[in-house]
């Protein structure tokens, strides 16, 4: 794999360390969740156009992997990339709360 | 807990709804609340809220259609609910959970059928409108995961007709309901990759899906028994790489002015003007961000678009004779839908993130009234009831 994979997955070792970011932010990210993501993958993010995000749905998947496609988009599909506005850190605290279950 | 809210919405000043005198329906419609699960009564005249309805379930990406009697809606929730809702008695009528994830639907025009767009179990499923119950049941291809594919833009049109598209194959299906328990079904295969939405034109001639895996858009003339759906705008992005796009465009609520049809362009920040008769591309008009509904007034005099996130906290106008873009306007946080009034003078815009709804007069351009709501979406007044595709 290369770098920026390792890289992904070192950050989301340093989210979890740190405690996610601030409280403010986790809110912000948390409604970005429910309300934008949710528009293609259902507000109670049990999928729609795309995949469900439940715990149930992500088990077993690499947690740098998921946290590179929300950074990264995934070409030839409606999944945009969110780096533009979500850092690495956040977007591995995110996928931990996914993982974990999360009720936006 | 929940009871006593209700009770409460439909008690005290909301009262009027359920007018000791006989009122019209022509002024009525309904804000959806997508986080409560509650839609808000409104009439336009006075711009006010008359009751919120609460009990829909899940209303992301809710949308709802009219009986003719401009009475009844019936409401599309993501839960794979639909639900009757009366809006003279501001109250639930009737509730069916009838699939695990939707996403639309359309009312045949005699009003006596409801068809309803389902991701999963993929397909469509109609009902009668008068009790709720399953006249037909249309299962759409089987997927190699063992689903089936995922029906969008579910339109109706002429007579008992519907008409949509399958997102995972790149089908059309068009399905005739004149006998519901014996449906005929049309299908067309190769339409192109990942159709999302569709639109049918106010005279219920044409069908036209927007592809999101090509440049393109696909086109099928309904009142041809033997067309085929044919690309039109093919390759409109010219191979540029498409910008992201942070929510999905919609067709439904289509813009014709004009002769014209002003489309949301997909992963770009333009609208695409399409010629109805030669179904040439005419031109183009750059936009704040990546459009999402491009709505024309009903006299087709203008065009409002709402734009998808990041920048989705702006409206624009666009005069249609002159092509251009006359205003920008700034309703509030994260600008979801907007709806005119039957004749257009005013239009009612939703900003989910400020949670309002607001108001303005489409000749001055200023606001005239803000309702409040709870995280509004989707805005939808009776005259659907009186209008092809819609």
């Amino acid at each position: 794999m290369p770098d920026p994979a390792i890289a992904t997955a070192l950050l989301v070792l340093a989210g979890l360390q740190a405690g996610g970011p601030p409280p403010e932010r986790q809110g912000e990210l948390l409604h970005r969740l429910k309300h934008d993501c949710g528009s293609c993958h259902g507000m109670t993010l049990k999928g729609g156009l795309g995949p469900s995000l439940r715990p149930e749905a992500l088990a077993g998947k690499d947690e740098a992997g998921l946290a590179d496609i929300v950074l990264h988009g995934v070409p030839g599909t409606p999944m945009p990339p969110w780096g533009f506005e979500i850092s690495a850190a956040e977007a591995a605290w995110l996928v931990v709360r996914l993982k974990q279950g999360v009720t936006p | 807990m929940r009871a006593a809210a209700a009770l409460l919405a439909l008690s005290l000043p909301l009262a009027p709804v359920v007018a000791a005198e006989p009122r019209g329906t022509g002024d009525l419609g309904l804000v959806v609340e997508r986080a409560l699960g509650s839609v808000k009564i409104v009439e336009t005249t006075h711009r006010t809220a008359l009751a919120r309805v609460e009990g829909l379930g899940d209303l992301s990406h809710a949308s709802a259609v009219f009986g003719r009697d401009g009475r009844h809606a019936f409401v599309f929730g993501r839960d794979g609910s639909l639900t009757k809702v009366d809006l003279l008695a501001a109250r639930i009528e009737k509730r069916v959970v009838q699939a695990g994830n939707s996403i639309g639907g359309a009312i045949s025009a005699d009003g006596s059928l409801v068809a309803v767009a389902n991701y999963e179990p993929g397909g469509v499923k109609v009902f009668d409108t008068a009790t709720l119950a399953e006249v037909a049941d249309i299962p759409s291809t089987p997927l190699d995961n063992g689903k089936r594919a995922k029906v969008v833009g579910l339109e109706d049109t002429t007579g008992r007709r519907f008409i949509w598209s399958l997102y995972d194959t790149g089908e059309i299906w068009s399905a005739d309901l004149k006998d519901p328990a014996h449906p005929r079904i049309e299908r067309f295969a190769g339409i192109g990759k990942l159709p999302y939405d569709a639109l049918v034109t106010p005279d219920g001639r044409y069908y036209v899906a927007g592809l999101f895996g090509e440049d393109g858009l696909v086109v099928l003339d309904l009142w041809d028994p033997v067309a085929r759906p044919r690309r039109v705008l093919d390759g409109y992005g010219h191979g540029e790489e498409p910008l992201p796009v942070y929510k999905m465009p919609h067709l439904e609520g289509w813009a014709e002015a004009q002769g014209l049809l002003f489309l949301p362009a997909v992963g770009r920040h333009e609208l695409l003007l399409l010629d109805r008769g030669s179904w040439e591309e005419v031109g183009r008009i750059p936009v704040h961000g990546q459009p999402v509904f491009a709505v024309s007034r009903p006299d087709g005099r203008q065009v409002w678009v709402n734009f998808a996130h990041p920048a989705n906290d702006v409206i624009q106008v666009i005069d249609v004779p002159s092509r251009k873009v006359v205003a920008t306007l700034s309703p509030g946080e994260a600008v979801l839908h907007l709806e005119f009034t039957p004749r257009g003078e005013e239009v009612w815009v939703s900003a989910r993130d400020s949670d309002k709804v607001v108001v303005y007069d489409t000749e001055s351009r200023q606001q005239v009234a803000e309702i409040p709501a709870d995280k509004p979406s989707g805005i939808f007044f009776t005259a659907r009831a009186n209008r092809i595709g819609f």
